[in-house]
């Protein structure tokens, strides 16, 4: 049901080319399955899911071989059933180009489901309900990979007025939400309910871009006869029209806070894939095992695949029939936004919507960067509203402090600014860099932080101690001046010199007779069997010694 | 290489190129009304940028080729042409395009980090130097008591020569600003000073319809999306609302409003010389205070100045205000409230 709602801008934006009906002309087919997966254990935000399989056990599709560890994280499932035959780190799909923990599993090929149990949801308690969504390891498909039961927890305070659902899908190429939205249309309605039992929103949107007809008119009719209201609403297609910041002003104009949450102005935004997956995992049991993917580019059929969880690119890739000759890479993600993977062998995982086949041709390298001539387009394009002619400079200035004081971390990184520059300059790389340069400072600063407060207890303890010692010592030295004193004024206590004199002459002797008594008592064993002649010598000697004894004890008396 | 993979094709130089072109039309109307000894005067500026240009590059151990080709010293070189006398001698001309670029230019850190726009420090270090040569302009067409043909014109520019019998008086004449100014000092009154041959229905003969050339460019320009209206509209606000308030209280004294949006180098600086990016406020309200800066200033010194012409002058001056201006004018960003970078939460 569509009705008049008026729309809102945000400023900047670009119109890249859109090369969208290439992989859109053919239905979503599902990728055979792989004879190995790699399954990494971080496919989401948040802390990396801790693995509950050993090597060699065998696994059901769609069992947990990972359990989401700490509130930030998301369970990982088995994509097929079969072996695990490793648990390492290996190549996975990130800008980063390091390793991670992942778990290979060796295809038995018959695909066996572990038990599902689709649940009634309309009668479940609302937690129970998030943390089933965290198990089955539903997390944003958009591509930011969020666990979507945190979302779907917006807290006591907060009021969600506004769900929103994201089917713009603005990046060039990628086409996996259009055709998911196409195929299957009542399933992602089937999940935004199960939202809307979680969140009770006052109102339900799905924005998608008007280049989109057929994703349109295929929602439209797949809520046409609800009982309850959505709004499938047109967008104009622009880049960046699809990120969730831009998708909620143009729908509601408001404007998510900076470093907030867009909870904090009453909306929520999940991507279609995400409801698709929700409904999968609550309806009929099934965890994020699989996603469609788009591979297009430089390959001989563009198209959109089911492929499960794991699957190698190249392996992706194959389907589309032999990949162009001159194809030198494959890139994750739109042209935009995405990122060159290390390898084709890396696995496609629920963070992959697309895989694009590059080649010099399709990309071109861009001419050599020229200087700056402060022409402002990059910021008559920034959908954020920043100066990144400023932000440039001062990043190339390393003036970190400076660009943070413009702004630099609400920079979202879509590329805007490095499309549009005349002088080719890599724009968003310098502020990726600057960023990273503070992250890396911030961290510097916390060790060094936290290395001088324990240098400066340290300090304070040796202080302490220093001081103590000497106050001991001065309390010491005063009682040794103390003690005299009194032997001077002696005439008030004559008796108590006497009487002490006396203890200590006691107990003097007393360790006398002690030492005595021990020795009377331990007759050394060495001179049991010995000559007489030592025997007299040792005699002599303890006859010499015992007149010492005596001389000292006259001493003492 | 990284994201984005793809890029707009517009570059620096198509840039340029489209800012010449759209100088085109001005250019035509120029040779029409003053003779085609502006080509010379412009082919000269060209020939002495590019080659300060390529020596500046080679010193400063840039690559040569790339930069010549941005094409940014030819358009200061055909600026600084158009705002100087088309009959000027040729040292003239080459001394103020060098000195635009070696020093305004390269010396200030080249493309991208001049604070001042390089032809109008070839202008006003020339006007300042040599104002009896800088005010010499050639007669409208219909104006002058005789032609030079354009070999004499050649003969004059390089060597100095004028034909027998005639002097540079004959072909030359006060501009129409400087006519008023003149004139206005005799306590006339503008009704009539305007009686006067020189000035026609908007400004000066001829004058005014190479201003509207300027204007056509300045257009195509917008509608390129080469410059954003912000400066232009600012500048000629500023001017007119200037002009309109002294008019207003004085008409004997002060000029219509339209006379000067209509003369000198208004249109020109306007769509074309203030709308310089690197020398320019960049934020859009800014571009506003920038663009009102220079039209008040404008006014301000061929009022009261001791310049026929404050364009060059009042864009000088508002350049020296960039930096500051914005500073203090930076845009909202997303999901801020406030608009000052200061005034952000910590």
């Amino acid at each position: 049901m569509t009705n008049l709602r008026s729309l809102y801008n945000f400023n900047g934006g670009v119109h890249p080319p859109q090369h969208k009906e290439v992989s859109a002309g053919r239905p979503i087919v599902k990728a055979p399955i792989p004879s190995r997966l790699t399954i990494p254990l971080h496919q989401h935000i948040g802390n990396v899911a801790k693995p509950i399989v050993q090597v060699g056990e065998k696994v059901l599709k769609g069992q947990m071989i990972a359990q989401a560890e700490g509130y930030v994280s998301a369970s990982v499932h088995a994509s097929t059933s079969g072996t695990v035959s490793a648990i390492e780190m290996l190549s996975v799909p990130h800008p980063s180009g390091l390793p991670d923990l992942c778990i290979v599993l060796e295809s038995d090929g018959e695909d066996t489901w572990a038990e599902r149990i689709p649940l009634n949801y309309r009668e479940m308690d609302l937690s129970a309900l998030r943390n089933r969504l965290r198990d089955a390891g539903v997390v944003g498909l958009g591509g930011a990979v969020f666990p979507s039961f945190i979302k779907l927890n917006p807290g006591p305070q907060q009021k969600i007025q506004t769900l929103i659902i994201n089917g713009a899908e603005c990046e060039p190429w990628i086409t996996c939400d259009d055709m998911l939205m196409r195929e299957r249309a009542d399933e992602i309605v089937q999940g935004i309910e199960i939202m809307r039992y979680l969140m009770r929103p006052e109102e339900i949107l799905i924005g998608i871009e008007d280049n989109k007809p057929e994703a349109i008119a295929a929602m439209q009719a797949a809520c046409s006869n609800l009982h309850f209201q959505i709004d499938v609403i047109p967008v104009p297609t622009i880049y960046p029209g699809g990120g969730a910041k831009q998708l909620i002003k143009v729908l509601t104009n408001k404007e998510p806070p900076s470093g907030g949450r867009s909870t904090d102005i009453g909306v929520q935004c999940f991507n279609v894939a995400t409801a698709y997956s929700i409904h999968r995992a609550i309806n009929h049991g099934e965890p994020v095992i699989s996603r469609i993917v788009t591979v297009t580019g430089n390959v001989t059929l563009p198209q959109n695949f089911e492929m499960l969880i794991g699957t190698p690119v190249n392996e992706l890739v194959a389907l589309t029939g032999t990949p162009k000759a001159d194809t030198n890479r494959y890139i994750m993600g739109g042209p935009m936004m995405g990122f060159d993977l290390p390898s084709d062998r890396v696995p496609a995982i629920k963070a992959t919507n697309c895989i694009i086949a590059a080649s010099p041709r399709l990309f071109p390298q861009p001419p050599a960067p020229m200087q700056c001539i402060r022409c402002t387009r990059c910021a008559q394009a920034c959908p954020v509203d920043l100066q990144p002619q400023e932000l440039y400079w001062f990043a190339r200035a390393k003036n970190l402090g400076k660009a943070q004081e413009y702004f630099l971390f609400d920079c979202i990184e879509c590329g805007c600014c490095s499309y549009v520059c005349p002088s080719n300059i890599p724009l968003v790389q310098y502020y990726r860099f600057a960023k990273s340069e503070i992250w890396a400072r911030e961290k510097e600063k916390q060790a060094s932080d936290l290395a001088r407060e324990r240098h400066e207890f340290r300090q304070l303890r040796i202080d302490r101690e220093k001081q103590e010692r000497a106050e001991k010592l001065a309390k010491k030295a005063a009682a040794a001046k103390a003690a005299p004193t009194p032997a001077v004024e002696g005439t008030a206590n004559p008796s108590g010199i006497d009487s002490d004199a006396a203890a200590k002459k006691a107990a003097i002797q007393a360790a006398i007779e002690r030492s005595k008594a021990k020795k009377a008592g331990i007759a050394p064993k060495n001179v049991d069997n010995l000559p007489p002649d030592k025997l007299k010598e040792i005699q002599n000697i303890e006859a010499r010694r015992e007149k010492i004894r005596e001389l000292a004890q006259k001493e003492i008396e | 290489m990284n994201s984005p993979y793809i890029k707009e094709t517009t570059s620096v130089s198509i840039i340029m190129l489209k800012v010449l072109l759209a100088l085109v039309p001005a250019i035509g109307l120029y040779v029409m009304y003053f003779g085609p000894a502006i080509l010379v005067s412009i082919m000269l500026a060209i020939a002495t940028a590019l080659v300060c240009e390529s020596m500046m590059l080679k010193f400063r151990s840039y690559a040569v080729k790339p930069f010549l080709l941005d094409g940014s010293a030819t358009v200061t070189a055909v600026l600084l042409a158009l705002s100087m006398p088309p009959l000027a001698p040729w040292w003239l001309i080459v001394i103020a395009t060098a000195f635009a670029i070696i020093v305004a230019k390269h010396l200030y850190g080249g493309l991208g980090n001049n604070l001042f726009n390089p032809a109008m420090v070839g202008y006003a270090v020339m006007i300042i130097s040599f104002p009896v040569h800088m005010t010499q302009w050639p007669a409208p067409e219909m104006l002058a008591s005789a032609h030079l043909t354009f070999t004499q014109e050649l003969q004059y520019i390089f060597a100095g020569i004028m034909p027998d019998g005639l002097n540079l008086d004959a072909v030359s004449m006060a501009t129409p600003l400087d006519t008023l100014k003149t004139q206005l000092k005799l306590e006339h009154t503008i009704n009539e000073i305007l009686q006067m041959p020189i000035f026609s229905w908007g400004s000066g003969k001829g004058t005014e319809i190479i201003a509207l050339g300027y204007l056509a460019g300045g257009l195509i320009l917008w509608q390129q999306r080469i410059i954003t209206w912000h400066i232009p509209v600012a500048f000629l606000s500023g001017l007119f609302l200037t002009g309109s308030l002294f008019h207003i209280y004085d008409t004997d004294r002060y000029i219509s409003p339209w006379f000067h949006l209509l003369s000198g180098g208004a249109m020109l600086g306007a769509f074309f010389i203030a709308t310089d990016p690197i020398t320019g406020a960049t934020t859009p309200k800014g571009k506003l205070i920038f663009g009102a800066g220079i039209g008040f200033l404008t006014y301000v010194i061929r009022s009261m100045g001791g310049y026929p012409d404050g364009v060059a002058f009042a864009v000088l001056i508002m350049n020296i205000c960039v930096p500051l201006i914005d500073a203090y004018t930076q845009p909202k960003v997303f999901g801020h409230k406030s608009v000052q970078p200061d005034a952000q939460e910590k």
